[in-house]
């Protein structure tokens, strides 16, 4: 057996120093490079968010300029969206995903590097518009006709629709990547049922990605056609509407809400077994309504539009809709209750995390149901309460399980425990800080103060609400900053992990902690839903030959299964590290600084050589054909 | 600057004690009765969407303790991380996750969704209204115009007992017109116009405020509603139709008026300004407040507002205006007079 990890060990090593530093495509690397990057700008965001709270602790401070306030809202949107939210999620993917299907790395290795840097070169191309004091200021939704060149004619707002665009390939190559990988990669004997929970939430994310996120790009290609060539698509005196900027939007962002929370319910569903000791009951439920919440997602888009003016008819379908998407959330929110009961549950902090997130979740969840109503919708809309909902649903349905996921993944990946004491600590702040900040807003909302607003008059009852928010903010900064501080010093000092801390049911409890680059020795043949419970001669990520592992070590290889019975299919050969991702994304970004800067001659020259990188990318090279 | 009737006394104490099932409900929330509050409901609509409220708070709150129930139950009979794991499944699962996981659920919200569509079409539809007012939305203010003439900015007289219908839409930027406390918001947009009928039958001032983010000046652009008797409203608007009545002693402050810059921005109905960028100031002296809710509308505030505007709300569109002393002292004396 031993031989077997000699060999691999040769075939997979990416090396070090700087060409491997930049060309690594292994997908554990990667998968913690969008870890650490989401959470720095997490971060960012993090203090945007207390400046804001800072400048509403009183009615009328001056401690923002009203230009200052409106672009840290925007940017605080931007930033936790596109920034945060779904990297993070995504970089729980990448590292999480082949390990639980019993894959090597994910189906396109290089395109996964290219993910990455792009998603970097793209947040620090929104967030150079800071630098120039023209960041984004128009707020996340960036309506129309607020956001054209006659009322923001800075370039903020091309800072805001290039960024969106530049991000947006990184997020569809990620997606393209993740289906592929979920559905030709998965190891021996995992059909369709065995696939863990986490993976469906992975799948049905990036499902949405592929045709929610199109509609984003063709919404902001023409806000640019409209700011740098004159075109008419939101200028109503010029023949176009203001309003298909909000469909176009909408249509993209309501998704981008379930796409956020579909990867981080499935992280809890894979947590919840684990700490129930118990298998999940209702599997096949949670994972259609999975599927059902991706399906329904496109047809609820108007319900941030009740307020519009659109005909009742419109609005009685959409609110229809909206009441449905709740269904497929009660029911894995009673399917894990039903777990819970049932099983004996361990409160780790992973556990903590998940409680809190349940509580949080549902009570974003039922204010979720109310927006539904189209007569409540029009009366609360666009006032705190909203912010308050969706802080619950969004921070509360995707920052407590990411961090869950810190807490029950991190020693799989650091190979070092993580102190459960300052843990507790840190989930008992959050909470506390976390319901201080948002649960007044929900009632400053019903008092009648509007959102996006950076100041307030006094004697309208509403400052004691923002006070008590302001406060929060700082515990729940404090509760973030004590799991930052467990995570750095855990990476230094902490126990070792062992393979399964937990007892875990996956696939990515056999095999050591952190996993070595080829992930496992051999490729299990899985026998069950939850292999790691069932199966005990997977330990140490080396079943046995003759209990269906595969070695393949002849060559850099994975194993292709099909689609629906995952049986053997074809040996995969897996491309080795290289640079031309990161050079392509360079490329890139020249050519996008070049657009937004409209000097035609720079964008022309990043065409250019974005073309060039990808035919160096794509050059043959010796007797495999790596892409 | 409330100003309640008896009717009204009697609405704020139910109101009170709505404000304190609220405090009940919801740990120590402090409410007041100052504030424009979507649960202080004064005018049919938003009476529909509080009673809507209530039943989904009950709903949600029903919901959220069978959710915090079972939670509770699971942490009790917690066990050890040694324990073995059971992999037996209970025969309650299923039928379980389909009763209170799908079943029930959908019968709630079909239930809920019925009520709501009954409301949103009674909101729609109110029958014909009485009187029809246009308000154009600004960046940062409102301009409110009256059938026969009448024209004034950030605030809006109503009469109580009838329907009025608003027909919204902007000059610019999306706004949306909400006063919270009389019916729903609907935004107000360039080339399209929206119709929202408002009916209440408590005499009142209520504060409304833009709801739709519209740039710099978003957090400053406030405006109230008036309701008041028939009678009242219509003393109210007879004399807002009339143009200004012109004194010969403050002739002198109406020729500051017209050798400065204000004249290039606003219309004072019955002289020689006409401009049409900012509001019309025919009757400005009988407003409650200045710039869109921002400032009393008091004589030391109109000085500071005329000489230096940007310092109190940056980036509007008003610039600012140097005068001597005697020629500021003339102009707010005219000024007053415009009631």
């Amino acid at each position: 057996m031993a031989s077997y990890a000699e060999r691999l060990e040769l075939v997979w090593h990416e090396g070090t120093g700087l060409s491997a530093w930049a060309g690594t495509v292994d997908h554990k690397r990667i998968g913690l490079r969008y870890l650490y990057t989401g959470f720095v700008f997490f971060v960012l965001a993090g203090l945007e968010s207390t400046l804001m709270r800072v400048q509403l602790a009183a009615p009328g401070l001056e401690v923002l300029s009203p230009q200052t306030y409106n672009e840290l809202f925007s940017m605080h949107g931007v930033t936790m969206m596109f920034l945060v939210a779904t990297p993070i999620l995504s970089g729980f993917g990448n590292y999480f995903v082949p390990l639980m299907i019993g894959a090597r790395d994910m189906a396109f290795p290089r395109l996964n590097a290219f993910g990455y840097w792009v998603f970097l070169a793209a947040g620090v191309f929104l967030n150079s518009a800071f630098l120039v004091g023209q960041a984004p200021d128009d707020g996340w939704f960036n309506y129309l006709p607020l956001a054209s060149e006659q009322f923001t004619p800075t370039l903020a707002i091309d800072f805001y629709a290039l960024g969106l665009i530049f991000i947006g390939i990184s997020t569809t190559a990620g997606a393209i990547n993740f289906i592929v990988t979920i559905l030709k990669l998965r190891a021996p004997g995992m059909t369709l049922n065995r696939i863990p929970i986490f993976v469906w939430g992975e799948l049905a994310f990036a499902l949405t990605v592929v045709f929610a996120l199109p509609v984003l790009t063709v919404a902001n290609v023409f806000l640019e056609l409209e700011r740098k060539f004159g075109f008419h698509f939101y200028d109503a005196d010029g023949g176009g509407d203001p309003v298909l900027w909000q469909h176009l939007f909408w249509f993209f962002g309501h998704p981008e809400v379930y796409l956020i929370v579909l990867p981080a319910l499935g992280l809890v569903s894979s947590i919840i077994p684990t700490f129930s000791r118990r298998p999940m009951i209702g599997y096949t439920y949670i994972v259609l309504a999975e599927l059902f919440i991706f399906v329904i997602s496109f047809g609820v888009w108007v319900h941030h539009m009740f307020a519009v003016g659109l005909p009742t008819i419109a609005l009685g379908i959409i609110s229809a809709a909206s009441f449905m998407v709740v269904i497929p959330s009660g029911t894995q929110i009673f399917a894990w209750l039903a777990t819970m009961v049932s099983g004996r549950l361990v409160l780790s902090t992973a556990m903590h995390f998940v409680l809190g997130f349940l509580v949080l979740f549902v009570i974003g969840g039922l204010t979720g149901a109310m927006f539904s109503a189209v007569p409540f919708d029009q009366a609360t809309t666009d006032s705190y309460f909203v912010v308050a909902h969706f802080h619950y649903v969004l921070a509360g349905g995707a920052m407590f399980p990411m961090f869950a996921g810190l807490y029950y993944w991190g020693p799989k990946m650091l190979g070092h425990l993580l102190d459960e004491r300052l843990g507790k600590i840190s989930f008992w702040l959050m909470f506390v800080g976390f319901n201080l900040t948002f649960f007044p807003m929900h009632i400053a909302g019903l008092l009648g103060q509007p959102r996006r607003t950076y100041t307030y008059a006094s004697g309208l009852g509403w400052d004691l609400h923002n006070l008590l928010s302001t406060i929060g903010v700082f515990v729940l900064g404090a509760g973030i900053l004590v799991t930052f501080w467990n995570w750095f010093r855990s990476r230094a000092h902490g126990e070792p992990a062992g393979e399964d801390p937990w007892s875990g049911d996956t696939l990515e409890w056999t095999t050591t902690s952190p996993p070595p680059e080829y992930n496992f020795t051999t490729i299990p043949t899985v026998r069950s839903r939850e292999p790691a419970w069932d199966q005990p001669e997977l330990i140490g990520g080396a079943q046995p030959p003759e209990d269906g592992g595969r070695p393949l070590t002849d060559g850099h290889t994975t194993l292709a299964t099909t689609l629906a019975d995952a049986d053997p299919q074809a040996i995969v050969h897996m491309p080795h590290a290289s640079p031309w991702p990161l050079f392509l994304t360079l490329a890139l970004m020249l050519a996008f600084y070049g657009v937004l800067l409209s000097s035609w001659m720079v964008a022309a020259v990043g065409a250019v050589a974005s073309a060039g990188t990808l035919m160096g990318w794509l050059w043959p090279r010796g007797e495999t054909q790596e892409t | 600057m409330r100003r309640r009737t008896r009717v009204g006394e009697a609405l704020a104490t139910i109101r009170r004690r709505g404000c304190l099932s609220v405090v009940l409900v919801f740990l120590l929330a402090a409410c007041s009765t100052d504030s424009p509050s979507v649960l202080s409901p004064e005018g049919e609509s938003a009476r529909r969407i509080d009673r809507l409220w209530w039943l989904m708070l009950w709903i949600s709150l029903a919901v959220l303790a069978v959710v915090l129930g079972l939670m509770v139950a699971a942490i009790v009979r917690r066990g050890r991380r040694d324990v073995e794991v059971d992999r037996t499944t209970p025969p309650w699962g299923d039928p379980f996750i389909v009763i209170a996981g799908v079943a029930v659920p959908a019968l709630i919200l079909i239930a809920v969704f019925v009520v709501s569509l009954r409301d949103l079409d009674a909101i729609t539809e109110q029958g014909d209204a009485s009187l029809t007012i246009d308000v154009i939305g600004h960046v940062w203010w409102w301009e409110v115009r009256y059938p026969g003439g009448a024209v004034t900015a950030n605030e809006i007289h109503i009469p109580t007992g009838e329907t009025v219908r608003f027909r919204l839409t902007s000059d610019d930027v999306i706004h949306s017109f909400w006063v919270p406390e009389l019916a729903p918001k609907i935004d107000m947009i360039d080339g399209r116009t929206n119709v929202l009928d408002v009916r209440t039958d408590v005499p009142g001032t209520y504060r409304g405020q833009c709801a739709e983010f519209c740039g710099l000046q978003h957090a400053n652009m406030a405006f109230h509603v008036i309701a008041e008797s028939r009678d009242e409203f219509d003393a109210w608007l007879q004399n807002e139709a009339e143009p200004a009545e012109s004194d010969t002693e403050t002739a002198s402050g109406l020729d500051v008026f017209l050798s400065s810059s204000c004249v290039g921005c606003h219309t004072i109905r019955g002289t020689d300004a006409t401009g049409t960028l900012g509001p019309d100031l025919t009757h400005m002296a009988s407003r409650l407040t200045l710039a869109a809710g921002t400032i009393p509308n008091s004589r030391e505030d109109l000085a500071r507002w005329i000489e230096d505007p940007q310092s109190i709300k940056p980036g509007n569109v008003m610039p600012p205006t140097e005068l001597s002393e005697a020629d500021l002292d003339a102009l707010l004396d005219y000024l007053e007079t415009l009631d």
